[in-house]
């Protein structure tokens, strides 16, 4: 049934995607029709954006990064931004034997037609379905390959901190806060376009490398040691920059996205509005990439919060409001925050819910404050590691005292379920450290019987593999092998069961140690690593964070493949620990943190000594203030009471004045 | 505030609003689910007084009836809502309609009068778009089916497979060409477009537009080379001695009549 079809740039695919999607599952992740998506001319505007949450729809699209650039871009009366997700292998193969190109959702347009293809990395573990993207697209793989006529793609999101392991597939990679980056690169592509592409393709990724806050992989120049580490990166040409800026976004109440939510007709993982309160965190634990890159703290004022919150349930219907940020509870307001939100839904269907994790008994106030509406969602702790020395190994600075007064008070106040969360293959731990974690949930049991005077009361242990990650304390740090990880647990899982008395009341949740080890590889990996995602993409491999389709062996026999004629390995990118004279892949990426300071940071791990939080203790120069001219925005703004929001007049009832 | 869910201990419903709605274009592909969710965010964005069920949980009083299945577009979705508080049925029409996502379209909303709505939901009239499929042919197969007594299919269900018969629930099956006017399907499965309008009636298990493609494959050999295109057209009490199908909020609007 395929005629061959002249294909005007901009124009819907939907027709041809029509007569699939009766044969996919879930099609109506492939139709969009969110409320409050946009649909804009594709003559209307000077440059096209294309965003990819690289994972399923399910996933990606309650993503609030995406949302945000999304709107910030369709705000710009000479650009548009479309979105599009991972299709599932169903949908992929028919669209490869019918020709069908992966699309937007938002209008259906072929993804090859836009100019600036952007992709959102919450984790490493999307690189191959950023592959199967652009490829479904008619776009080649490898950016050289590319010529004028394929759109430039563009990394940003946690996991392109490091895009070295992606650098031959991507154009060029952001790193940091998004907003400013997207209206830069607007800028600078609609200029170039205007000019009439001065030096084509190749001209754009010059002007984008200039401002020395857009790394353009194809500018520098890798080179090795002969026993496999890397020599130095250099550019290649004059006036590019030796090293690459993050970009920061100060003062959050003037960037209050996303304002129109999205809300999909599909079902999604995330069912609920989100707010953003905070960005950043300085609590400094060291496994944590996304407070390490995300430095300084910027809070949202307790008066934005609440024009957010009321704007986004007005505008979406939704009934639950997440407030989020990386630990919510160390807003300097919160306590305001919820009982202000609280007071002002009193009595309505709308629930609040704060992604609880700090151990402490304010914490516990602060739940009820918020489950008043009646709804409990369950209690959320993160003491991370087992033993109190794990503890100040990774600077999560709680007493096993702590935890357990904190728990007391949550099963106290009526809390029948208590989750916690820990990770194993930490550095220095041994078998001992994670045994405690049984030992910290049986007191955590006992403490709660005797506080509730009930036996029914449970808690539930998610333990998971520790993966260093680029731009923390812990980038040098061996990563534990999965054969060792998967013992921990096991003897971990065999104590518990074995456990008469409090056994049955804890619940264990944990993954193998396989996955850690790929997603080790992609995360301290170099440009090297990007041909094993080739191999294995090629081979097969898509939604490796889905456990249903991730082939561990699949990656070694890649590897296998792609490294045979390098001195280096899987295991030489993961469990080998890294010295402080080695040229790390990402060494000229500067995310503002200090190298001199992560390394005396990891030394201090290494004593078990532990650092405070410059929010409320002088500045310890980690040195991205410094760097990056920012600083710590923090409350209180003393506002205590909110205001009250603008009434509305319910249209629909019978008598009404108009 | 303004946002007015129910106080709880008046959750009772003071009046019930029947709404009409059209599942149209894209959206033909959200499952009864999905629009369950849409719809109940609508309504809290229309800030329509619904009324919740008490207990620790409360859900919204909404009774839904025979909805198409994902993937069939429709033109004749019917559902119910309880409310708190006398609303305008023309009002909340509006409201909701543009609550909902653009494809996802109020036409129609009375206020409840009479009882037993459901069952007045005798029938369904589909539209069956078929690509690739001239009008001799699709006469052939219609012809065909309509020739045999009974015609079993076989479908899936929970407990699993089961066979039942479609001809029986058939009040009516004609066609006709839409040759070279399509193109909506944009396929380039040769310009031939035979329609199919099927009446049926709602019997249990119910036959759907599924079982009926299956009936005129096994029937009559029927084999469109792309998915046809589904639209339910119209729902509602059929009209004694004739294959018509008749509004079902008639006697909500007359018994309105009779007593304003
Ligand atoms: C904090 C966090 C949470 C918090 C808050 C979530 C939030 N704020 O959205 C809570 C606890 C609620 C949470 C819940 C969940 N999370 Co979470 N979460 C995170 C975490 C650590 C940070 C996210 C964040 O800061 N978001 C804030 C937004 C504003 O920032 P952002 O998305 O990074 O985008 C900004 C920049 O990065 C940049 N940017 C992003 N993309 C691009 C692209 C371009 C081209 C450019 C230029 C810039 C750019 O611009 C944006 C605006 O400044 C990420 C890990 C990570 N590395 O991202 C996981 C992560 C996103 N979560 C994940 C998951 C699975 C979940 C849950 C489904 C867990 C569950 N089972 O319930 C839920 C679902 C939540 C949801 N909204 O989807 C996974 C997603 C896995 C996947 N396959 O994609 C991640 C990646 C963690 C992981 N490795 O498993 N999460
Ligand atoms: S430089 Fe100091 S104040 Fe700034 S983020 Fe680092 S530790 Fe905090």
């Amino acid at each position: 049934m395929t005629t061959p079809h002249a294909h005007v740039p901009g124009a819907s695919i939907f027709d041809r995607l029509e007569a699939l999607l009766p044969f996919v599952s879930k099609p109506i992740q492939y139709v969009g029709g969110e409320l409050n998506a946009v649909q804009k001319p594709w003559d209307s505007v000077d440059v096209r954006w294309a965003i990819m949450y690289p994972d399923a729809y399910e996933v990606g699209a309650p993503n609030q990064g995406v949302q945000i650039l999304y709107e910030v871009i369709n705000e710009r009366p000479d650009a548009l931004a479309e979105r599009t997700y991972a299709v599932w292998p169903d949908l992929e193969k028919l669209m490869r034997e019918n020709q069908v190109p992966q699309f937007t959702v938002d209008s259906h347009r072929a993804l090859g037609d836009f100019d600036v293809v952007g992709m959102s990395f919450s984790t490493e573990l999307g690189y191959t379905n950023m592959l199967t993207a652009i490829d479904l697209a008619g776009v080649p793989v490898l950016a050289a390959d590319r010529d004028d006529t394929h759109p430039i793609i563009v990394a940003g999101g946690h996991a392109a901190f490091n895009p070295e392991t992606i650098a031959e597939f991507v154009d060029a990679a952001v790193m940091g806060d998004g907003e400013e980056a997207v209206l830069l690169i607007t800028d600078i592509v609609r200029d170039w376009k205007n000019e009439g592409r001065p030096e084509g393709r190749v001209g754009l990724l010059r002007r984008l490398a200039l401002t020395g806050v857009i790394y353009v992989p194809r500018f520098y120049d890798v080179e090795y040691l002969d026993d496999g580490r890397i020599k130095r990166i250099v550019p290649n040409e004059a006036d590019i920059p030796w090293r690459v800026r993050k970009f920061t976004l100060m003062d959050l109440d003037s960037w209050p996205y996303p304002k129109a939510p999205l809300v999909p007709l599909a079902e999604t993982v995330h069912e609920r509005m989100s707010v953003e309160i905070f960005r950043g965190c300085t609590r400094g634990c060291r496994f944590c990439q996304a407070g390490m890159i995300t430095r300084p703290v910027r809070e949202r004022s307790i008066t934005g919060i609440a024009e957010m919150v009321e704007n986004g349930l007005c505008k979406t219907g939704y009934e639950e409001v997440g407030l989020l940020s990386l630990s919510s509870a160390d807003h300097t307001e919160i306590a305001e925050i919820a009982k202000g939100l609280a007071d002002r839904y009193e009595g309505t269907e709308t629930a609040l819910s704060l992604p609880s994790t700090r151990v402490d008994a304010f914490n516990i106030d602060l739940a009820n404050e918020l489950s008043r509406n009646g709804r409990r969602s369950g209690l959320t702790f993160a003491p991370e590691g087992g033993s109190e020395r794990m503890r100040k190994v990774i600077n999560k600075q709680v007493t096993e005292e702590d935890l357990i007064r904190t728990v007391s008070a949550a099963y106290g106040a009526g809390w029948r379920q208590v989750k916690l969360y820990f990770m194993v293959g930490l550095p220095t731990e041994t078998d001992e450290d994670v045994m405690q974690v049984a030992e910290l949930a049986r007191e955590v049991i006992k403490a709660g019987r005797a506080a509730s005077g009930r036996r029914d009361i449970r808690c539930t242990v998610s333990i998971g593999g520790f993966v260093p990650k680029p731009h923390t304390p812990f980038q040098w740090a061996s990563q534990l092998n999965h054969e060792a990880t998967d013992a921990r647990l096991h003897k971990l899982r065999d104590a518990i069961r074995a456990d008469r008395e409090y056994g049955k009341s804890i619940g264990l949740r944990y993954h193998d140690g396989k996955p850690g080890i790929v997603e080790g590889l992609l995360s301290r990996g170099d440009r090297r690593v990007g041909r094993v995602i080739l191999q294995a993409w090629r081979d097969g491999a898509r939604f490796d964070g889905w456990s249903e389709h991730f082939s561990f062996d699949r990656w070694m026999n890649a590897a296998a493949v792609a490294l045979a004629d390098e001195p280096v390995d899987v295991d030489w990118f993961t469990t080998r620990e890294r010295q402080q004279s080695e040229v790390l892949p990402w060494g000229h990426l500067d995310s503002g943190l200090d190298a001199d300071w992560l390394w005396e940071d990891w030394q201090d791990s290494l004593s078990e000594v532990g650092v405070e939080d410059c929010r409320w203790t002088p500045c310890f120069d980690c040195g991205v203030c410094d760097q990056m001219e920012t600083e710590i925005q923090v409350g209180p703004t003393g506002v205590v009471t909110l205001p009250m929001p603008t009434v509305r007049t319910t249209a629909v009832l019978a008598e009404i004045d108009a | 505030m303004s946002r007015k869910p129910p106080e709880r201990d008046v959750a009772l419903a003071v009046q019930k609003l029947r709404v009409h709605y059209a599942k149209r274009g894209r959206l033909r592909f959200s499952s009864h689910r999905d629009f369950q969710r849409a719809l109940e965010r609508a309504l809290r964005r229309a800030e329509v007084p619904m009324a919740y069920s008490a207990g620790f949980s409360p859900h919204p009083k909404i009774s839904y009836a025979n909805s198409a299945p994902t993937g069939v577009a429709s033109e004749a979705e019917y559902v119910e809502i309880g409310v708190t508080k006398q609303c305008d049925p023309e009002r909340m029409r509006v409201a909701l309609d543009e609550a909902l996502p653009p494809g996802l379209d109020v036409v129609d909303v009375v206020t409840a009068a009479t009882p037993d709505f459901v069952n007045r939901l005798e029938a369904s009239r589909w539209r069956f778009e078929l690509p690739g499929v001239d009008l001799v042919t699709a006469q052939a197969a219609a012809d065909a089916f309509l020739a045999q007594s009974e015609v079993i299919v076989e479908r899936l269900m929970k407990n699993g497979i089961r066979k039942f018969d479609t001809r029986e629930a058939v009040v009516s099956l004609t066609v006709s060409d839409e040759s070279g006017v399509s193109g909506s399907q944009g396929s380039g499965a040769g310009d031939s477009c035979a329609i199919l309008e099927v009446v049926t009636r709602h019997v249990t298990p119910s036959v759907r537009p599924d079982d009926l493609l299956a009936a005129l494959r096994i029937a009559a050999h029927l084999v469109p080379p792309v998915p046809p295109r589904v639209t339910r057209l119209a729902q509602g009490p059929l009209v004694p001695g004739s294959t018509e199908i008749g509004d079902p909020f008639a006697p909500d609007r007359a018994a309105l009549v009779s007593t304003s």
